[in-house]
């Protein structure tokens, strides 16, 4: 390292990381030449609450606050755990129910994802359309479930509400509107020159390195690893459609492993996802929807279950594993672990931002699509004690800078 | 194509609903005072659709004080309580009887996941579609069920 080397820690709240972690930016110019993360920045202690004081029906709203966003993973894959665990399984409606759930938190998801990366480049626009987009799936998901974020509708042994007849137009009819304006999100994203300048060649992570450091979902299918969990282990109702992996070269023939080809990835899963939904919607079988009616019978056969069990799920950032194990006579559970897909897409960003700029670290960062809260600043420390701060504001503001430089330079060669 | 798209956003309604008012109100406390004489008209916020779920709505007298609902509450928002009228109707006599238990729930801890709802064996609990609960006191007289 060169005395020219200067050290940038990011974090531990950044607003482009949406997620308390930090990282150490080793800095040679504009170049990036050193990358290292620190992670376990937030403990809330949701394993032990689950462990020492809540039965598994409290746990199910408990797990469904891991995350805002993935708020059906998390209780799926809790749910499927608890049911492997204690051999209590859902109804066929209920798998189905519950496909088109965790469906309808994928488009939503990575609807939202699309417009903050357009937000991270300075490209507020794009920003504002794919948002007023997605209001469609959220009123669609308040209409389903009742509320529109928590969707409150994982159960063991089933899901809480069933889709009506009325539901079922509803659905049908939303995911129409999005078949019929995936062509414009598509012209938008693929074929927009500044877009394209921004994230074409940013933040690769190769084939290898994509293996090597066990990614995960969009980022690792983005680097042509076709790694699906609804693919290689299907669950519920899954196993019945048969969902085969999206790698960018199905689009373009090409894998760069690049931040483009992570939009591509993301918005082509959009329209799978539609055809998923559409599909378990017009199949959607007669029957009952919980295993176990009478929610206290079900709370006793919980606790005298003994067992352990593993739930997968994809979810929209990759896959999702919660371990349980039951224990007899006791409500909480003997032992309750999560692994989260952005722990595993968190190393990725060492090889992805290594080598690149300062301007590229929100984007780069947001490509991962972490999943955690705002950042407020970042804090610059010289190497000869003199103290200052790079805010949000600078760090966008330089994001923005460099996507007009690159117009600028595009229409002159022209 | 541009050109289009900039005409047809022209005269395009805002997809925003302008709630409560207009434009934002330099006086909120002075909004108030007038809508409540009248001078001023609230926009209705979006309907919400049939199933929401929102502040609860506790039917005391057909409690039969079970529990289950505190059992079940994640987020412990729902107390149990003595019921007073029971209390002082049979203990005059001095006879010290277990008193039936009713609930006390805190809207300002519920997480609205209406599980409370769907345990209840008396049904004595329901689901409005009322939303609009924010406070600076978290234990103001509207956020504690059934009221005083």
């Amino acid at each position: 390292m060169s005395e020219h080397t200067y050290s940038i820690p990011v974090g531990p709240l950044h607003p482009a990381i949406h997620e308390p972690i930090t990282l150490k930016i080793d800095v040679e110019g504009e170049e990036i030449v050193g990358v290292d993360v620190f992670c376990s920045q937030v403990h809330r202690g949701i394993e032990w609450l689950g462990m020492n004081r809540n039965n598994p029906i409290q746990n199910i709203y408990l797990a469904e606050r891991v995350c805002g966003i993935c708020n059906v993973c998390h209780p799926f894959c809790m749910v499927q755990a608890v049911e492997d665990a204690s051999g209590i399984y859902p109804p066929e409606r209920a798998d189905y129910i519950r496909a088109i759930m965790a469906e309808l938190e994928r488009i939503h998801s990575h609807l939202l994802w699309a417009g903050v990366a357009a937000h991270e480049i300075g490209f507020d626009t794009v920003f504002h359309y794919t948002w007023a987009l997605r209001e469609k799936v959220m009123d669609l998901i308040e209409y389903l479930t009742g509320n529109r974020v928590t969707k409150a509708i994982m159960m063991v042994g089933g899901v809480r509400r069933d889709i009506s007849e009325e539901g079922k137009k509803k659905i049908k009819e939303g995911m129409q509107y999005y078949l019929e304006k995936f062509a414009k999100i598509e012209d938008i994203y693929l074929n927009d020159p500044t877009i394209k300048m921004r994230t074409r060649d940013i933040g690769v992570l190769t084939r290898e390195d994509a293996l090597r450091l066990c990614a995960v979902g969009p980022l690792a299918r983005a680097s042509g690893v076709p790694k699906d969990v609804r693919q290689d282990f299907p669950y519920g109702a899954y196993a019945d459609y048969g969902v085969k992996a999206i790698t960018p070269d199905t689009y373009n023939g090409e894998i760069h492993a690049d931040v483009f080809d992570r939009i591509i990835v993301r918005l082509l899963e959009v329209k799978q996802s539609v055809d998923i939904i559409k599909w378990a919607v017009d199949n959607l079988p007669s029957g009952p929807i919980l295993a176990e009616k009478n929610l206290v019978k079900l709370k006793m056969l919980l606790k005298k279950a003994e067992g352990e069990g593993i739930g997968r799920v994809e979810a929209p950032r990759g896959e999702d594993i919660h371990y349980v194990r039951l224990e007899k006579g006791k409500d909480p559970y003997l032992s309750w672990k999560i692994r989260a897909p952005t722990y595993n897409n968190v190393l990725p960003w060492i090889p992805m931002l290594l080598g690149g700029q300062i301007a590229d670290v929100p984007i780069v960062a947001a490509s991962t699509d972490p999943c955690m809260s705002c950042l407020n600043r970042v804090t610059v420390v010289d190497e000869k004690g003199r103290k200052y701060e790079i805010t949000k504001e600078y760090m966008h503001e330089l994001s923005v800078k460099k996507t007009r430089r690159l117009m600028r330079n595009a229409n002159r060669s022209f | 194509m541009m050109f289009f798209e900039v005409l047809k956003l022209l005269f395009k309604k805002p997809f925003t609903n302008k709630f409560p008012v207009k434009y934002a109100p330099k006086n909120t406390l002075g909004l108030i005072e007038k809508v409540q004489k009248g001078e001023v008209k609230i926009n209705p916020p979006v309907d919400t659709p049939p199933g929401f779920r929102g502040k609860l709505e506790y039917d005391i007298d057909e409690c039969v004080g079970c529990g289950l609902c505190a059992q079940v509450c994640p987020s412990h928002a729902i107390e149990l309580v003595k019921d007073k009228n029971w209390v002082i109707m049979h203990c005059k006599d001095g006879a010290k009887l277990a008193a039936p238990l009713k609930i006390r729930i805190y809207v300002s801890r519920c997480i609205f996941c209406a599980q409370c709802v769907d345990v209840c064996p008396r049904k004595c609990l329901k689901m409005s579609d009322e939303f609009l609960l924010a406070n600076e006191d978290k234990l103001a007289e509207d956020l504690i069920i059934p009221g005083p």
